[in-house]
C-alpha cells in the first residue's frame, strides 16, 4: 500500500459511525441507525445497547493499525479482550498489579491463566505474565500496607 | 515597605508587585533542580543482540528498572532504531523544523529512539524552534481547547449552567471535579445535561478515585479520562501506587468500556514525590512520554500539569514545559498541553506563557482552562480563569490564532445558562432528587461564581448522589427525565453522545466530536509543510475569533456624539457670521475650532463637553487681560494649522487651535507650523480646568509676559490603548469634513447658563 492509497482506504472507512455505520452491531445486535430517542423511550434498546463491543474494538485496532499506531492498535486489541468481562474481575486484576498487592508471581500468572482460560483473554494474559516476571526481579511483591 | 531591607526605592516597588510573590529555585542539578541535561542523564545508547535490547541509555538489561523493562519490551521498533540512534541529534534537531521532512517520517524515526537520546534532540532547539516543531508535529490539525467546569459547593445547577457557557465558549473537553469525594454522579450529569444544551459532542470527564471514575462512565454521563499518571522514577511510580504494567492494563480496560483515555505526566512530579534520581525534568519526561506510547494510550495531558510551578521555578522551566509537548506530539501521541495550573502570580508571565501554545496549536491548549472562577476551581486556579478569559480571546484576536474559544454575545449566554438551569432543574425533579424556587434559580442564571448562588448545598449535593448510586441511575433515566420535560433536543444529544461509544471511533487519537462528527488524527492529520498549509483558519473563523465585546466602531462613535450634541444644544448656540477678517486688538486671542468642533463632535477624548471646553478657555483669557474671538476653520483639522491660522487672525498674533477631540495648541503668528509655544496632544487627560489654565497662558503670551507652560499630568496610563480608537474615529469624522481652499469663519458663540 502506497502512502497516497492509505488515507483514501482509511477515509472510507473512518468514522465508522458516520461512514459505515452498518458495520457495527450493538451488544444485543441492533445497527447503530435503531439507537434512538424514540426507540429507546419505547424501551425496544436498552442502556446495554450503549457499550462498546470487541467487534467494534477490532475494528477500531485495524483502523490504528492502518493509520500507523501499532501500540494503539495492540492496546484496543487488548480492550476487545475485556470488554466481556465483569467489571469487579477487572478491578480485581487491576487491583492485584498495583505495588505490593500480589506477594508472589504466581498470584498473577494464576491470574493471567484465568483471563486465559476462562475469557479468552490471550495478550492481556501475556501482558501479566510479563509483570510477573519484572516484579519478581525488581522486587514489586514487597508488602507496602 | 517598612522594614525594607532594600537601598533603591525601586526595589520596593518591585516588592509589591505580583512577581515578588513568585519564587525562583537555584539551578541545583544534584537536588532535581534542573529543566535539562543534568550531569546525571545518561548518555543516549541502545545496544541489540538478536532482536533483543541489551543495553539502554547505559544501562546493561539486567538492571533495567521497571520503566527501562516496559520501554525496553515494547517501546521500539526495532528496525528502525539502529538508523535512529545513529542520526547525529542536532541533525534530527534540524528535521523537526524542517517543513520539507514530513510528521510521519519523524513520528517513525522516534520509535527507535530512546529517553536520552529524544530529551538529547530537544536539548538543540530553541523556544523559537520548540514552538515551530509543535506546530508541525502535532496530532490533529484542529486544535482545541479543554474546560475546567467545578464549583466549591458542588452545585449541580450552576455547573449546568457553567457546563453551557464553556460550550458556547467553545470547549470541546469539559473536565470536572469534586470537592466532596462522593458527588461524582451529580457533578458528571450536569455538566453532560449542561453541555448538551449547546451542542452535540462535548466530552465530557469527572477526574476521581479510578474505580469511582470507571463506574460513572460505566452510567453513560462521561466518555473520557486522563488522570492516568505515570512517572519518570520506579520509586516514584511505586509511590504512586502503580506500575507500567497495572498502568498498561487500566489503560485496556478503559478501552474496553469505550473510554477515550490519555495518561498524565510532567516534569517535576518527581521532584515533588521525592524520588528524582538527579536527572534532569526533561529526561524523566522523556521516559513518561515513552512508557506512553509503549502501553498504547492515545494521548497525554503533560507539560508540568501539578508541577508547571515548580518547574517554571528554575532556568529554562518555561522552556522545558514546552519540550515536553514537543516530544508527545513527536511520540504521536494526542498532546494536552498543560497550561492548567497557575504556574506564577505575575500576569506578565502567564500571557507570555500561553503564547508558544497559541502560536503553534496543540491538540489542546489547555488541560484544562479553568472556566470558571479561580475560587470555583476544584483543581486549583488555572492558568486562565473565567477572571481572563477575555484575555484569551484578545490574544487569539490579536495574532490571529486559534486558542478554540470565541466570543460569546451575552443574550445567547443568558438563554444557554437559563436552559441549562431549566434542563437540569428537571432531571432532579422528575428524579426526585431535588426542587429549587424560581429566585433560587435565578441566581444561578446571573451568577459569575458559587459565592453569588443560592442553590443546592454540599450536604443537599452529597444526599443526590447517594440515591443516584442506590437505584442506580444511568444516562437512560437522564435522558427519559429530558424528553419527559420536553428537552428532545438535549435528550437527543445526550444519546448521540452514548451511541458513539457503539463505533469506538474517538478511541482514535486525539478526537473530538464537532457537530456530531467525529474528528481525530485519523480524519483530519496535521500536514503542516509550511505557509498555506495545516490548520488554515476560515474566513469565518477569523470573523468569529475577531469579536470581542467593547468593539467600537464608527457608528458607535457618531451615535454618542449625536446623542451628546442633542443635549448640549440647551447650553449653547454658535453661529457663522462670514469670513473672519484679521483683528487688530493686540489684546486678541483667536480660537480657532476645527470643523467638526460642535458640529458633529460634542465632547473631548476625555469627557469634556465641547461647550464646557469653549467657555472655559474664553474665560481664561478673559481673566488674564485678553479678549477672546472664536473662528472655525475649514481648510485644516490639524492643531498646528488650526493653531497657527488663529494665530495670524489674532490681533495679538497668539491664537489657540483646537480639535473636536480635545487637543489643543498655543501658537504664535510669525513661528512655523510645528513650532508652537505649548501643545497639549493628551487629550484624554485634560480637564475643564487645564483649558481654562490654557486661556490664561494665552492672554499672557498676548500681553508679552513669560507664562509658566501649564503641565497636565500623567501618571503613566496607556493613552493609546484607551483612546486610540475613538480618538482615530473621531479624528477621521473631522478630516471628513475638511473643505481645501476655504477661509475661516467669524462665529458668535453664545451659552445659555451664564458661562
Amino acid at each position: 500500500m502506497t502512502d497516497d492509497e492509505k488515507p483514501n482506504t482509511l477515509y472510507a472507512l473512518y468514522p465508522i459511525g458516520e461512514k459505515q455505520p452498518d458495520r457495527v452491531r450493538t451488544r444485543n445486535g441492533h445497527p447503530l441507525r435503531d439507537l434512538t430517542l424514540d426507540n429507546l423511550l419505547a424501551g425496544h434498546v436498552a442502556a446495554s445497547d450503549f457499550g462498546i463491543t470487541a467487534e467494534g474494538l477490532r475494528l477500531q485496532a485495524a483502523i490504528a493499525e492502518q493509520a500507523g499506531r501499532l501500540n494503539l492498535a495492540q492496546n484496543l486489541r487488548r480492550g476487545a479482550e475485556l470488554v466481556e468481562i465483569p467489571d469487579n474481575v477487572l478491578l480485581g486484576v487491576y487491583e492485584l498489579l498495583r505495588p505490593g498487592r500480589a506477594h508472589s508471581a504466581d498470584e498473577l500468572r494464576s491470574a493471567a491463566k484465568q483471563l486465559r482460560d476462562t475469557y479468552g483473554a490471550k495478550e492481556t494474559a501475556s501482558l501479566l505474565e510479563e509483570a510477573a516476571l519484572v516484579y519478581e526481579r525488581r522486587g514489586i511483591f514487597q508488602r507496602r500496607f | 515597605m517598612a522594614n525594607s531591607q532594600n537601598n533603591w526605592a525601586r526595589y520596593d516597588l518591585w516588592d509589591e508587585r505580583h512577581l515578588s510573590l513568585d519564587r525562583f529555585a537555584v539551578e541545583d542539578p544534584e537536588n532535581g533542580f534542573c529543566a535539562a541535561a543534568s550531569p546525571h542523564d545518561p548518555k543516549p545508547s541502545l545496544v541489540i543482540e538478536q532482536g533483543r535490547i541489551i543495553e539502554m541509555d547505559g544501562v546493561p538489561a539486567s538492571e533495567f528498572d521497571m520503566i527501562d523493562e516496559f520501554i525496553a519490551r515494547h517501546y521500539f521498533d526495532l528496525l528502525i532504531a539502529e538508523t535512529a540512534m545513529a542520526i547525529d541529534s542536532r541533525e534530527f534537531a534540524h528535521m523537526l523544523v524542517d517543513v520539507t521532512v514530513p510528521r510521519e517520517r519523524l513520528v517513525k524515526l522516534s520509535a527507535g529512539m530512546t529517553p536520552a537520546k529524544l530529551a538529547e534532540v530537544l536539548g538543540h532547539l530553541s523556544t523559537l524552534e520548540l514552538a515551530f516543531a509543535n506546530s508541525k508535529l502535532r496530532c490533529r490539525r484542529q486544535p482545541s481547547n479543554q474546560a475546567h467546569v467545578t464549583n466549591a459547593k458542588d452545585d449541580p445547577v450552576q455547573m449546568a449552567a457553567d457546563a453551557a457557557t464553556a460550550a458556547l465558549y467553545g470547549f470541546d473537553e469539559i473536565e470536572t471535579t469534586v470537592r466532596v469525594a462522593s458527588n461524582g454522579r451529580t457533578n458528571a450529569i450536569a455538566c453532560a445535561v449542561g453541555a448538551a444544551v449547546v451542542r452535540d459532542g462535548v466530552l465530557i470527564q469527572c477526574s476521581l478515585e479510578e474505580a469511582e471514575e470507571l463506574r460513572i462512565a460505566l452510567a453513560g454521563f462521561t466518555s473520557y479520562t486522563e488522570t492516568m499518571s505515570v512517572y519518570g522514577t520506579e520509586d516514584s511510580f511505586i509511590d504512586g501506587d502503580d506500575t507500567p504494567w497495572s498502568k498498561a492494563f487500566l489503560t485496556a480496560v478503559y478501552a474496553s468500556r469505550g473510554l477515550k483515555a490519555r495518561c498524565t505526566s510532567g516534569s517535576s512530579a518527581e521532584l515533588l514525590m521525592g524520588f528524582h534520581e538527579g536527572k534532569s525534568m526533561l529526561y524523566l519526561e522523556a521516559r513518561c512520554v515513552c512508557l506512553q506510547r509503549a502501553m498504547g494510550v492515545q494521548g497525554t495531558q503533560n507539560g508540568g500539569i501539578d508541577g508547571a510551578p515548580l518547574t517554571s521555578s528554575v532556568p529554562r522551566g518555561g522552556w522545558e514545559l514546552l519540550a515536553e509537548n514537543v516530544l508527545a506530539a513527536l511520540l504521536d501521541l494526542e498532546c494536552a498541553s498543560g497550561n492548567d495550573t497557575r504556574h506564577s502570580e505575575s500576569e506578565i508571565r502567564v500571557g507570555a506563557k500561553i503564547m508558544p501554545y497559541l502560536m503553534s496549536g496543540t491538540d489542546f491548549i489547555c488541560s484544562g482552562f479553568g472556566s470558571i472562577p479561580k475560587y470555583d476551581n476544584s483543581f486549583n486556579a488555572s492558568l486562565f480563569n473565567a477572571e481572563e478569559l477575555e484575555d484569551f480571546l484578545a490574544l487569539q484576536r490579536e495574532f490571529q490564532v486559534e486558542g478554540g474559544l470565541q466570543h460569546v454575545p451575552e443574550d445567547q449566554l443568558m438563554a444557554a445558562r437559563a436552559r441549562a438551569i431549566e434542563a437540569i432543574s428537571a432531571v432532579l425533579e422528575t428524579l426526585n432528587l431535588g426542587r429549587l424556587t424560581t429566585a433560587q434559580k435565578r441566581s444561578v442564571l446571573y451568577a459569575h461564581g458559587s459565592d453569588e448562588t443560592a442553590s443546592f448545598m454540599p450536604g443537599e449535593v452529597a444526599g443526590m448522589n447517594a440515591a443516584l448510586m442506590e437505584r442506580n441511575i444511568t444516562f437512560v433515566e437522564v435522558v427519559q427525565a429530558l424528553a419527559a420535560r420536553g428537552f428532545t433536543t438535549e435528550a437527543t444529544r445526550l444519546l448521540s453522545m452514548a451511541r458513539q461509544r457503539v463505533s469506538g471511533d474517538y478511541l482514535q487519537t486525539a478526537a473530538i466530536i464537532r457537530d456530531g462528527r467525529v474528528v481525530s488524527a485519523v480524519n483530519d492529520p496535521n500536514r503542516y509543510s509550511g505557509p498555506g498549509t495545516g490548520y488554515v483558519m476560515t474566513e469565518e473563523r477569523r470573523q468569529a475569533i475577531s469579536r470581542m465585546r467593547r468593539e467600537v466602531s464608527k457608528q458607535d462613535v457618531l451615535a454618542g456624539e449625536g446623542a451628546t450634541g442633542q443635549q448640549d444644544s440647551r447650553h449653547w448656540r454658535i453661529e457663522s457670521k462670514g469670513e473672519a477678517e484679521p483683528g487688530d486688538d493686540p489684546r486678541e486671542v483667536v480660537i480657532g475650532i476645527s470643523p467638526g468642533f460642535g458640529e458633529r463632535l460634542h465632547k473631548t477624548t476625555g469627557g469634556v463637553p465641547l461647550y464646557k471646553v469653549l467657555a472655559a478657555l474664553m474665560k481664561g483669557i478673559r481673566e488674564r487681560g485678553g479678549r477672546p474671538r472664536v473662528v472655525r476653520v475649514r481648510h485644516t483639522a490639524d492643531t498646528s494649522f488650526l493653531g497657527l491660522t488663529a494665530a495670524r487672525l489674532a490681533g495679538s498674533g497668539i491664537g489657540i487651535g483646537i480639535q473636536g477631540k480635545g487637543t489643543t495648541v498655543i501658537h504664535r503668528h510669525d513661528q512655523s507650523p510645528h513650532m508652537n509655544l505649548e501643545l497639549f496632544s493628551q487629550a484624554p487627560l485634560i480637564g475643564e480646568a487645564d483649558y481654562r489654565a490654557i486661556g490664561g497662558n494665552a492672554a499672557r503670551y498676548a500681553l508679552g509676559q513669560s507664562p509658566t507652560p501649564i503641565t497636565i499630568s500623567y501618571r503613566g496610563q496607556a493613552l493609546g490603548a484607551r483612546f486610540h480608537v475613538q480618538t482615530a474615529l473621531l479624528y477621521a469624522i473631522e478630516t471628513s469634513m475638511i473643505e481645501a481652499g476655504q477661509n475661516p469663519e467669524a462665529l458668535e458663540v453664545e451659552f445659555y447658563d451664564g458661562r
